[in-house]
């Protein structure tokens, strides 16, 4: 322990100090640069923060190339989930090239804690994080996500330019 | 008190410029409380209010009609009368004083002379002393009706800061009145207005430097903003004084506050920068021009001096209260008497 090289460092103010007329004009100085400087407000409802590529916003569930849901209904999602927030049920799919589809796939949104757990688990890659942060809502019924919602999310997000598009909605209003 | 000789255009012409004064006062007290927090904003790099009309100008509007609207609660175990004469107390002091400061040099106009006063008092620094410590009254009042601990130590300690202060407030113009002769608020002003040497104003911050400062130090303790607020202290006493007020009631303390900030950059400005003087200018030889002129001088002034209320108060921490104590007591009163004594021994020289 070098406790005993520790120097007590006590400074002695000059009488320029003790006039503390100086220091208040420097810190006057300073809070009127700071008057003209750029604001780094961001007036949320008008301006949309764009999230880094990588966030994990609200779940979406991805369609293939014809338009129906990737999902086969394997239930990886359900059993990776640390909140318990995915349900669904699996039954005969009406297409030929799957054995399964979800009847109905229900996510409650006041459980998920956007871990991303279930876009890891998915083999299909049916089940992905989307950008969406700002998903809040009046009641619990309209937080529990079925499978309509989840695909919306997906048509919404697509192309990638979510928060674009409510910019662009927010000028033409 | 009469001007044109005629008591009954006396009596309209004193109550148009009641109207005016006060009109006037409470729409700069209003946007004061707007300028406070978009000051302060801008100075953190924020915004501040913003949404409410262009650039957030009616939010003193929507602020009024929330504190209107609001309900009034009364604490059960508190001496109502006091409790509600308190908010009063501090509010009307501080809009009486207007009625001294000058805005403008006396002119004349279809054979009468007007004064831009309501009153040409010849004790107009003494009316003004005496109604800003009625402000005191109403502070520990408040305090002390409340029946609450926190509002009682606001209080106590805005009485013993605004007392202590009041000395060297009171000191610190001494140096002025013993220069210019005469308590007249107006004769003050003219004082000012002739030149120093031939190209300085004779502003009496030239000629009492450490008076303006002390009395710049006392004004700020006075009207309790930082980094005098014993009497609030948020993060120690809730919100001091005022703690157990709320809706007009509250807002009642709030247009105290900003009005006695008014006062005092007014009368820094009448008795240490010239008032409405513009240097360099002679105004009554401009006719109407001259009194617009002298009359944007003074709000120039008076505007300054307000920003610089805020900027103070967003730039420095607040004191310890032992701390102010102490600057009050053994550095601002020993430094106004210093000052008197020096203006004397000067003025005795070149007598």
């Amino acid at each position: 322990m070098n406790v005993k090289n520790v120097k007590r460092v006590t400074i002695k103010p000059n009488i320029w100090d003790l006039l503390y007329i100086p220091a208040i004009i420097g810190g006057l100085s300073i809070t009127f640069k700071h008057l003209f400087k750029k604001h780094i407000t961001l007036e949320y409802p008008d301006e949309k923060w764009f999230p880094p590529p990588g966030y994990r916003g609200a779940i979406r569930l991805n369609r293939d190339e014809l338009g129906r849901e990737k999902c086969v209904a394997c239930e990886m999602c359900a059993t990776a989930c640390p909140a318990n927030a995915i349900s669904m049920q699996g039954g005969a799919a009406p297409w030929d090239d799957r054995e399964k589809y979800p009847i109905w796939y229900k996510i409650d949104m006041l459980r998920c804690i956007l871990c991303g757990m279930c876009e890891e688990a998915c083999p299909e890659e049916a089940i992905e994080l989307t950008v969406i942060y700002d998903f809040a809502d009046y009641t619990r019924e309209s937080l529990i996500w079925d499978k309509e919602r989840l695909l919306k999310n997906y048509d919404l997000t697509k192309d990638g330019n979510y928060y674009k598009r409510q910019l662009e909605e927010n000028k033409k209003r | 008190m009469t001007q044109t000789g005629n008591i009954i255009l006396d009596v309209v012409i004193i109550v148009i410029k009641i109207v005016i004064v006060l009109g006037v006062n409470l729409t700069i007290v209003a946007y004061l409380t707007l300028a406070e927090r978009r000051v302060s904003a801008f100075m953190q790099d924020r915004l501040g209010p913003n949404r409410v009309g262009p650039a957030g100008l009616l939010q003193p509007i929507a602020d009024g009609i929330k504190f209107f609207t609001k309900e009034e609660i009364i604490p059960a175990q508190s001496s109502k009368l006091i409790y509600l004469m308190a908010p009063s107390f501090v509010l009307f002091p501080a809009f009486l004083t207007y009625a001294v400061i000058p805005v403008g040099p006396t002119f004349s106009a279809w054979g009468y002379s007007f004064q831009m006063e309501i009153a040409n008092l010849n004790i107009g620094i003494l009316y003004i002393l005496a109604l800003t410590s009625f402000v005191v009254y109403g502070v520990v009042l408040a305090g002390w009706s409340s029946n609450s601990k926190y509002p009682l130590i606001g209080g106590l300690r805005s009485a013993a800061q605004m007392i202590s202060y009041e000395l060297p407030l009171g000191l610190s113009i001494i140096g002025v009145l013993m220069i210019v002769g005469s308590l007249r608020l107006s004769e003050i002003v003219n004082f000012q207005t002739h030149l120093l040497w031939g190209f300085l104003p004779r502003w009496n911050v030239v000629l009492q430097p450490l008076g303006f400062l002390i009395f710049l130090i006392a004004a700020f303790a006075e009207s309790n903003r930082l980094p005098f607020d014993m009497a609030e202290a948020e993060p120690e006493l809730v919100g001091g004084y005022h703690t157990e007020y709320g809706s007009m009631k509250f807002a009642s303390f709030m247009l105290g506050e900003y009005a006695g900030m008014i006062t005092s950059a007014a009368l820094m400005t009448t008795l240490f920068f010239g008032g409405w003087d513009f240097p360099w200018v002679n105004e009554s030889a401009l006719g109407v021009w001259g009194i617009l002129l002298a009359v944007i001088a003074f709000s120039l002034k008076t505007g300054f001096f307000l920003f610089l209320y805020l900027w103070v108060r967003w730039t420095l921490p607040r004191f310890r209260y032992d701390q102010l104590m102490r600057l009050g007591w053994k550095i601002l009163l020993p430094l106004a008497l210093v000052n008197i004594v020096v203006t004397a021994i000067v003025m005795a020289f070149l007598a």
